[in-house]
Formats: structure tokens, sequence, C-alpha cells
């Protein structure tokens, strides 16, 4: 059967010319980097940590040490987080965050509620964007943290986050933003920015699975979520996993300019077709501001879990909501935050590409979504005029 | 010249047959495993099944008591921090014995911050814990006990299943930190009776970035990495679908060859001993009888290891001083204080650690290397 894969924001397919980076440190090259007193493999093994760390810091304008690797966006997020809270415990309690951020951020917040901080969440307007008005208004004395996504992960809605930065930098709140899926989409300047702390990922560009970054600007306090040795600057314990490390810079090194640009024009040719072909959908986020790797519609009259399934059987892998939410019959609480009545979350369905898709795969789907929705549409009891 | 690696506790190369199983899903593993299309329900059979494969390697009761993580200082962190976190009514002290890896005894100084009481527990000049002063110091209060299976510095073997029973008696955990152990001895969980056993996979022969922790059916954590709900909520965080398959069947064969294996290292290291024991002033450190098959460790008076290090290295063979982590500071290692030594004897340890490429071929090598490498060193050395 055909298979085309349209999840590429819940994870990716590792470039196999990463894997062939990675191999050689999983069977011959020694790979541990920790000892200040090292035998030749070893040295070898830091030098590799060293290279790969610079290249992230190249990509984000970060100094050296400002890098730190983690086992994913999910521990990024909750370093982040909490590491901030708790080391500025004594100059205030309170954490503003947006309601549409990923399951990590919210639930790392909602961790540090439950021990006593005050929390603001921001809403959304209907295409998923924060008032920056409305942050400026919320950051009081006691503010020490404001943690608001790049962009979201079930729209694709790009946060103006320079503007966002400033408003931190100037009033002296910490800036956390969680970029897993603007990363390598997205140029991103923490510097220019003013961003403070930034979570990354390999597996959303290609990389491997279990490994991300979390940028700290040099001075941030942060207190440790995870103790040990002195790895990483003494921020972040645990050996380096160096083969996934390599992965990681090697997955960096392979963005190109071009690969923004073919992505664009396959999300342009998904939306075109589907809404040539089928009346009542709805783009769920915005058209400008928007990841070019992220589209998510709403087909009226349908339930978003049959399209799915029906989809799954044509070969195609797409999901209802974000990939984590699956699990759940809820219906997605970043729609819901923008507005979108029960019904209308229900309906919707996330496409999202990479470069390994091709433009036959998405005339493939525009077909298959065209037969899925008109017969699901078919069947159910509240389509009108039928 | 011919290479010996013999740092075997630091890293070990994946085996071959490991990465043959799941390369493919690092090639090819696509798809979410927590997602509903068919792709990602593959996955999740993927880790259902390597679950299973762990589980096995240490009798667990069920597949459903393995909890996948980043590696072995996370599980130690999530075991020690969650257990404790969890049970706080239960009490807030927390013991380890002196000798336990600093991603067991950090998370539990930490927990000091929150109001908890932490002490550790002695050994003797083998590295044998004082089981006597471990009874004498346990109360109802004590939450969770934490003593490794085996030591990664000095190669003993702790009596684990003795030390279960005191500790049971109280009525608290027993935390297991078998990193070093598993793979090398059989571990049974149950037999034992342990309550919480952290893993990794790297020193199985598996990928690195990715460990294990078994948690006894009924104990109940508290998640320290909240998000997506992933590994039944106490874990989140996209499954390592390649690190994860590839623990599950580097445990499958270590399962299959832990009995063969360490026989055959079991008779290198013996070898190795005598012949480095022939060199005056030598030392073996840790257990003579109770230690790891694979694991042989010495101190030479007046010579520093580091050096020893750095010298072995232009022969091509890569030993250790100790653990590859404490390595980073000047400090004496926190394990050869504890079993009575002063800080120059400390300073002078060599670690050799056997693993799938060494040969008995290798041993009159091996001991050259050493003898010369002694004997220029303390002809060097101002003491």
């Amino acid at each position: 059967m055909k298979r085309v894969y349209l999840d590429n924001a819940a994870t990716t397919l590792c470039d196999k010319r990463v894997v062939d980076a990675m191999i050689p440190f999983y069977t011959d090259k020694y790979a541990v980097a920790s000892s200040q007193f090292s035998h030749s493999p070893g040295i070898e093994s830091k030098e590799a940590l060293d290279k790969a760390r610079e290249t992230i810091a190249n990509k984000i304008g970060a100094k050296l040490e400002e890098v730190i690797f983690t086992s994913g966006a999910t521990e990024s997020n909750n370093m982040a987080i909490k590491g901030v809270a708790q080391a500025n415990r004594t100059k205030g309690n309170h954490i503003i965050t947006s309601s549409v951020e990923h399951r990590s951020v919210r639930e790392a917040i909602e961790s540090l509620e439950k021990e006593g901080f005050r929390v603001t969440k921001l809403p959304v307007s209907n295409e998923g964007f924060i008032s920056v008005d409305d942050l400026k208004e919320s950051i009081r004395k006691e503010t020490i943290l404001v943690s608001i996504q790049y962009a979201n992960q079930e729209t694709g809605t790009i946060q103006d986050i320079a503007s966002i930065g400033s408003v931190c930098n100037e009033k002296s709140v910490i800036f956390h933003t969680d970029a897993a899926l603007s990363f390598g989409r997205l140029p991103i300047d923490v510097k220019k920015e003013h961003i403070d702390l930034l979570s990354i990922t390999a597996h959303l560009i290609h990389g491997p699975k279990g490994v991300g970054v979390l940028y700290i600007r040099d001075g941030i306090e942060i207190v440790k979520c995870m103790y040990g040795g002195f790895n990483e600057f003494n921020k972040r314990a645990g050996t380096e996993n160096i083969p996934g490390i390599v992965g990681f810079a090697k997955a960096v090194e392979l963005i190109g300019p071009e690969e923004i640009k073919y992505i664009k024009k396959l999300k342009k040719r998904l939306y075109d077709g589907i809404t040539k072909r089928l009346d009542a959908v709805q783009l769920n986020g915005t058209q400008k501001e928007s990841l070019p790797t992220i589209l998510n519609l709403t087909f009226r009259f349908v339930e978003g879990e049959s399209v799915i399934l029906h989809l799954d059987m044509k070969g195609i892998a797409v999901i209802t909501g974000s990939a984590c939410f699956s699990r759940s019959l809820e219906p997605s609480y970043v729609l819901k935050a923008m507005g979108l009545s029960h019904e209308e979350a229900h309906g919707s369905i996330r496409f999202s590409f990479s470069r390994f898709n091709t433009e036959e795969e998405i005339d493939y789907t525009i077909d298959a979504v065209y037969d899925v929705v008109k017969k699901l549409r078919e069947i159910s009891p509240i389509t009108p005029n039928k | 010249m011919e290479n010996i690696y013999l740092d075997h506790a630091a890293w070990l190369p994946v085996d071959t047959r490991v990465l043959k199983f799941a390369e493919g899903f690092l090639k090819n593993g696509v798809g979410n495993a927590s997602a509903l299309y068919s792709f990602g329900l593959a996955g999740k059979k993927v880790i259902e099944e390597a679950r299973e494969k762990v589980a096995k390697l240490i009798n667990a009761e069920s597949e459903n008591c393995i909890v996948f993580t980043s590696g072995a200082t996370e599980s130690n962190n999530l075991a020690i921090k969650g257990t404790a976190l969890r049970n706080i009514k239960k009490g807030k002290k927390l013991k380890a014995s002196s000798i336990e890896h600093i991603s067991v005894l950090n998370p539990m100084k930490e927990l000091q911050k929150n109001g908890y009481e932490f002490n550790t527990i002695s050994v003797d000049s083998t590295g044998i814990l004082n089981l006597d002063e471990l009874e004498r110091s346990l109360t109802k209060e004590t939450v969770v006990t934490s003593v490794m299976y085996a030591n990664n510095e000095i190669g003993t073997i702790e009596p684990i299943r003795e030390i279960s029973e005191i500790v049971h008696k109280k009525g608290g955990y027993l935390h297991v930190d078998a990193t070093a152990a598993a793979g090398r001895i059989p571990i049974d969980v149950q037999n034992d009776r342990i309550d919480l056993l952290t893993l990794s996979s790297n020193d199985i022969y598996g990928p690195q970035g990715t460990g294990a922790l078994y948690i006894k059916k009924g104990v109940k954590l508290q998640s320290v990495l909240p998000g997506g709900g992933q590994e039944r909520g106490l874990r989140s965080g996209t499954e390592n679908l390649f690190g994860i398959a590839g623990m599950g069947e580097a445990a499958r064969i270590a399962k299959n060859e832990i009995a063969q294996e360490s026989e055959r290292l079991g008779k290198i290291r013996d070898k190795l001993i005598i012949e480095i024991l022939r060199i005056d002033e030598s030392f073996l450190t840790g257990h003579p009888t109770q230690r790891l098959p694979h694991h042989a460790s010495f101190r030479f008076s007046r010579i520093e290891g580091e050096s020893i290090l750095l010298n072995m290295d232009m022969y091509n063979i890569q030993v250790s001083t100790g653990s590859a982590c404490s390595s980073k500071t000047l400090e004496p290692s926190h394990v050869l204080l504890a079993i009575g030594l002063k800080h120059e004897e400390a300073h002078g340890s060599m670690v050799l650690t056997l693993g799938h490429s060494n040969s008995i071929e290798q041993i009159p090598k091996i001991t050259k290397a050493v003898k010369e490498t002694v004997e220029r060193l303390r002809g060097l050395s101002p003491l």
C-alpha cells in the first residue's frame, strides 16, 4: 500500500545522512566526553561534542556555553520552567504563559501552581495569537517568568516573539520559548529576539529521537532538574548521548533554504486542492504568520477520528488535535482556546509536512481526503441539504 | 598496534546484533508511537516488546513494571525523587551507601532542601555495606534506601538479598542501582524483593541515551517529567523508538549469554589480577571474590591514576582511573575514600573493565604495559 506520512509535527524521518554520522559513535568511537583526563578516543569524543555544540549555537546566535544538551524538548521545557521558577522563588511567584502551550509546558507550569506559584494564562485570538498588550498588562512586580511558544504545535500560528521578547526585556522578566516546531523552519536569533531560554529538539528536523537542547542565556540562574555528575556546564547531569548529539548537529547542517520554500509549496498545494473540491472547510490558525510545515483544517459535519481512520486505510498518516492528544477523545484545548466549538474542534485534521513529502503524495492526499470526507458527510446525520 | 579497550564501565560499543535489530527504527522509524494511525501502532508494539525483554532480564513480575527513561541518571533521579515526594506521608528520611554513584547521592542531597534527612551507611574495606549499621540507622520514617547492586569503581557486589530483608523489616522502599551489574551477573528482582531498580542501556551493549526503571507493582511515584503523559505518565516525551528497541534487544541477548560471557571474562580477570599483583606495592581494590566478573581494580602506591591512564594510552590500551563521571574533578574518588584509603592512596588507582572485544591472548600485552607504566612513573615520582 502507498504510504504518505503527514504527521511531521509529531516526529520526522531521521535523515540517512544523520544516521550515517551517528553509527560510528555507537559502534567504534568511544563516546564518553566527561573525563578531563582521558585517553585519545575520549578526547576525540569530546571534540565531536564541542563541534556539535558549536553548530547549534551558531544556528540560534548563542554562545557555546549557553547550549545545554538534554533528552528532548519535554525535558528542556521542564528544566527551563521549573529550574527558573525554583531559582527565582525569592524574587516572586508569578508566571505568565499562553493557553495554547504544548503539554510539557502546560503541565510543568501546573506542577508549579500546585506548589503555590500564581499563573496567568493569556487567551489567544481566533487565529491563535496572544496579545502583546495583554502580556504587558499582566506583568507585575512578582512576575519572574514568561513562557510563550514560538509557534503552535497544532495550527502553526507564529507568535510575535521579537515583541514579546522586548516587553520581557524592558520589564526584566525572564522569557522562555518552546521552539520545538519552529527551529529549522524559521530563522531564530536568541539575542535579537531577547530570548532567555529556548527549547528545541532533534527529532522534528530529521534528527534522532531522545536529544534536545535548552539554550540558557548567560547569567540566567537555574536550578538543576537532574542531579548527578557535572556534565553540561554543571547544568544537566548524565552521560552525554554523543551519537544522538552528533546526529542532532548533522540534522542542523542539512537544513537548507530551498527546503522551506519547497515545504511551503506543498502546504499551499494541499490547501488549494482541498478547498477547491470541498465546501465547508475551515482553516484553523492563520494564513500569513504560520509555520510552513503545518496545515490544520476543520471539515464541517464529520468527526476527525473517522477521517483519520479512513485516511489510515489509504496509507495516509495524519492526526486530529495534537499527537500527544490522540490518546483521549477530548477535543483539543488549543482549538477550544481559539474559540472553536466542540464540533469544529472534533472535525479538525492536522497535516504536517517535511522535505521527504512529494507533490505526487499531496495530490494523492487531496483525492483521498475528498473521497473520505464526501463519503462521511453522506452518512452524517448533521450534514445539511443531503 | 592493536587497540585494547579496557574501559567498558564508561562506554560500550553497541552490539552489532542490537544495531542490526534496531537500526531500522532509527532509519525508517517514523511515526509517533502514541498516535492512533497504523505507523504509530507499530511503534507502540516495538516498545511493548522491548519492555517485555527488559522485564525478563531482571525477572520482573510484569512488563508493565518497566518505564523507559533517557538513562541511568534520570532513572536514579526518578526513583529517588519520585518515590520520596509521592510517599512523603510515610516519612522524610533517606539512606544510601557511601559508595553510591553521584546520580544517587546528589538527588538525595538535593532533597535535604525540601526538609528530608539524608545519611550514608558506611562500607568495609572491601566495599561491602555495613549491615549492622544499616539495621541500626533505619527507622519507620525511612522512605527510600538506595544501595547499588555492584560498584562501578571497585567491582564489589553487595548482598542485596540481605539488605532487602533489613530494609523491608522497617517498611521502607529499596532502590537498587544496577547500572554496573545488569548484564554481568543474573538479577532477580522478585527473589531479591527489590522495589525500584535502575538499568542503563549502554551498559548492556545497547544504544546510549536510553535507560529504564523497574518499579515494583504497587509502588507509587510522582512524575518528575510531566508533559504528554507517555510511560504511564511517569516520563513524558516522544518515545525514543531506536533506543528502546535497542535496549530491549540488548537485554534479550544479555539474558541468553550472561552465564557464558561472565565465565569467559572471569577467567581473563583472574589471570590479570594475578599478573598485576606481582608488581611491587600493588593492591587489589574492592572485594577479592564478591566482585563483578569483568572487573579488576587496583591501586599502586607512589603514582597518579591520571598518569597511568595517559601512559597506557601510548600502548593503545584504554583504562580508567575511576568513575568516568567524577574524573572531571580533581577530588579523589569518594568510593576509594569510603573503603578507607588515604587521599594519596586513592589517587593511584587503575580500573580495568572487560567486554566482548577482550580475549585471553591480550593478557601478556596488558600486563607488560602496566608493569612498564608503573616502573616509569615511579622513576619520575618525587615520592
